[in-house]
């Protein structure tokens, strides 16, 4: 499968990575060649198997719907780039 | 530099255990070591006043039934978020980046009396098989053979080129797709990758969450036993961690493999594979007959599909767990421009902060999950994973004990050479790994001899699901019998 310009800008778009438009080209081409080597998986029959989920049948463990952490305000926002009165703060999001 | 870098863990262990070693001295030789080098780029944040501390500690608990690690100087993946020490799985967008808690495995660890000497050099977010794609510059392998620069491989490249060049007595590896056991092939060290669900993920920077995998990277097998023993375990922060108990693995080192049944598979034998890796194999397969184990032909039939079915899978979970890097609420933001708004944050922040490879695997991983693509691409590889897996079931259900492959295509190659090769030319450095990720295997890789030019190459070992015992027991018995003691000469 060949990918062009226009799918790679809106790839980045979804990822949300920004790309100059000289690099598009490039990056079009290395996911070309990379989608052609994961299109070996076509040659594979997968008649009636199902998509694994996980890797071992392992039933997830349940617990009490209980409180077990929190109040720690101060910890969450240490690593903030922007934390301003007790919140991350963030350019404006809603006119 | 002392000799007491060199030191095993176990004869460390039993050292200080009769009272003819301190671990305040083991750290201070170790410490040393790293500072003199610098060369390697191995270690990239030193923690020498905590080293201490829990030197310290360790001496002070001191006494025949302290714990195996009590006062064993390690290194830690920079991919474990620790305390208080910047965690930044070599990226730029995590710059700046110290956790206000501990992963579990290091808490294990240093509950058990570790040491910690510092951070380790690794490939950005584990995305790598080179140690070529770190925001800390490329981690250098010690074993030289002219005058160019080899890699240790990756992406736990720091860890295998510190354990190797002797600054440390282990490390932390982690490995989502061959990066524990690929790098210390590369630099002829012992690494385990366990069954999935073995060692807690809680706190381990997530690069694919169905297939990481944490374990250590030592000096030998008894050593991975050892460590291992300290990092398994049922993790309630961690809901695939498995609540089933953990054997004593260094007590199942027996060496006894009489009786045992080993798998040869035909489809690991490529085309093109270079006539020493051939021969290490045979080697291998005949130290295991002679030592009493039952070898058989095998066929594990989609073994070609592994790489393709990785490619998806990997970078589509690695899209998902990647979205949290935003700039908003650790590490890198960009600085915007005027008129700039959120989108505009969230996209200059990822472009600055992450680097090609990450950038190209999160962008793979979106379009591979895009409407449309989903069940072309997606799902048609997690069906191909059941099928890789069900290959590995019928092989155990035949009564196979474990698998023995090359670990790694090649040895170790030269830094910057693969530069200008298409990205699907370094990803086929994981062709021998990565099945047993897909599968939720145990793997190890140990050293069994030397290739011409004089570098070290690697055999594997898989074994069923929480066999890691009996895996390390066979591995064991192949350590023994290759008798692998070469050591780069030091040159840094």
């Amino acid at each position: 499968m060949s990918i062009d310009v226009d799918t790679a800008r809106r790839v980045a778009k979804l990822a949300r990575i920004k790309v100059e438009d000289e690099a598009l080209p490039a990056l079009a081409a290395e996911f070309s060649s990379i989608l052609g080597f994961i299109e070996q998986l076509n040659e594979v029959d997968v008649e009636g198997v199902e998509p694994m989920t996980s890797v071992t049948p392992m039933r997830l463990k349940r617990r009490d719907d209980v409180v077990t952490d929190g109040n720690q305000q101060a910890a969450v926002l240490k690593n903030a780039p922007d934390a301003r009165e007790g919140f991350f703060a963030v350019p404006k999001v809603v006119e | 530099m002392s000799d007491l870098t060199k030191l095993t863990i176990a004869a460390a262990r039993d050292a200080m255990r009769k009272g003819e070693l301190t671990s305040a001295d083991l750290t201070e030789a170790c410490l040393g070591a790293i500072d003199e080098a610098g060369a390697l780029n191995a270690f990239v944040h030193k923690t020498p006043e905590i080293a201490r501390e829990q030197a310290k500690a360790a001496d002070a608990r001191r006494g025949a039934d302290a714990p195996s690690l009590n006062g064993i100087p390690l290194g830690i993946k920079d991919l474990f978020c620790t305390k208080g020490v910047p965690s930044q799985a070599a990226s730029n967008i995590l710059e700046g980046f110290k956790p206000e808690y501990e992963s579990t495995v290091t808490t294990q660890l240093f509950a058990g009396g570790a040491v910690m000497l510092g951070k380790l050099n690794m490939d950005e977010f584990a995305m790598g098989s080179s140690n070529e794609t770190s925001c800390y510059g490329d981690v250098v392998n010690p074993w030289k053979i002219d005058d160019r620069n080899l890699t240790p491989g990756g992406s736990s490249g720091g860890s295998a080129s510190a354990v190797a060049a002797d600054l440390c007595l282990g490390a932390t590896g982690t490995d989502t797709g061959g990066s524990i056991r690929q790098p210390a092939a590369f630099v002829g060290i012992t690494g385990i990758k366990p069954t999935y669900g073995r060692c807690s993920r809680w706190g381990i920077v997530a690069f694919a969450s169905s297939l990481d995998q944490a374990g250590p990277m030592t000096k030998d097998v008894r050593d991975a036993a050892i460590m291992l023993q300290a990092m398994a375990g049922h993790d309630p922060k961690d809901s695939t961690s498995a609540d089933i108990p953990v054997p004593d693995f260094e007590a199942a080192l027996t060496g006894d493999i009489r009786g045992k049944t080993i798998g040869i598979p035909k489809e690991y034998r490529m085309d093109g594979m270079p006539a020493e890796i051939e021969k290490l194999w045979a080697d291998g397969t005949a130290m295991l007959r002679d030592a009493g184990a039952k070898i058989v032909d095998i066929s594990l039939p989609h073994t070609k599909y592994a790489l393709p079915a990785y490619y998806v899978i990997a970078p589509a979970e690695a899209s998902s767990n990647l979205a949290r890097y935003d700039g908003v609420r650790f590490g890198h933001r960009a600085k915007l421009a005027h008129g700039d708004g959120i989108t505009e944050m969230y996209e200059k922040t990822r472009a600055e902060g992450f680097g090609h490879e990450v950038q190209r695997r999160v962008m793979i991983g979106t379009y591979v999950l895009s409407a449309g693509f989903y069940d072309a691409y997606y799902n048609r590889a997690r069906r191909v994973r059941a099928l890789i897996k069900r290959d590995f079931d019928q092989v155990f259900e035949a009564g196979v004990d474990a698998i023995l492959t090359p670990a790694t295509p090649s040895s170790a190659f030269g830094l910057g050479e693969m530069a200008e090769a298409d990205p699907i030319q370094m990803y086929l450095n994981d062709v021998f790994t990565v099945t047993v990720n897909l599968a939720g295997l145990p793997g190890i890789a140990v050293p069994t001899g030397l290739d011409a030019k004089g570098l070290p190459m690697g055999l594997q070992l898989i074994g069923r699901p929480w066999e890691e015992a009996d895996l390390l027991n066979v591995a064991y018995s192949l350590e023994r019998a290759a008798g692998f003691v070469a050591k780069p000469a030091r040159w840094w």
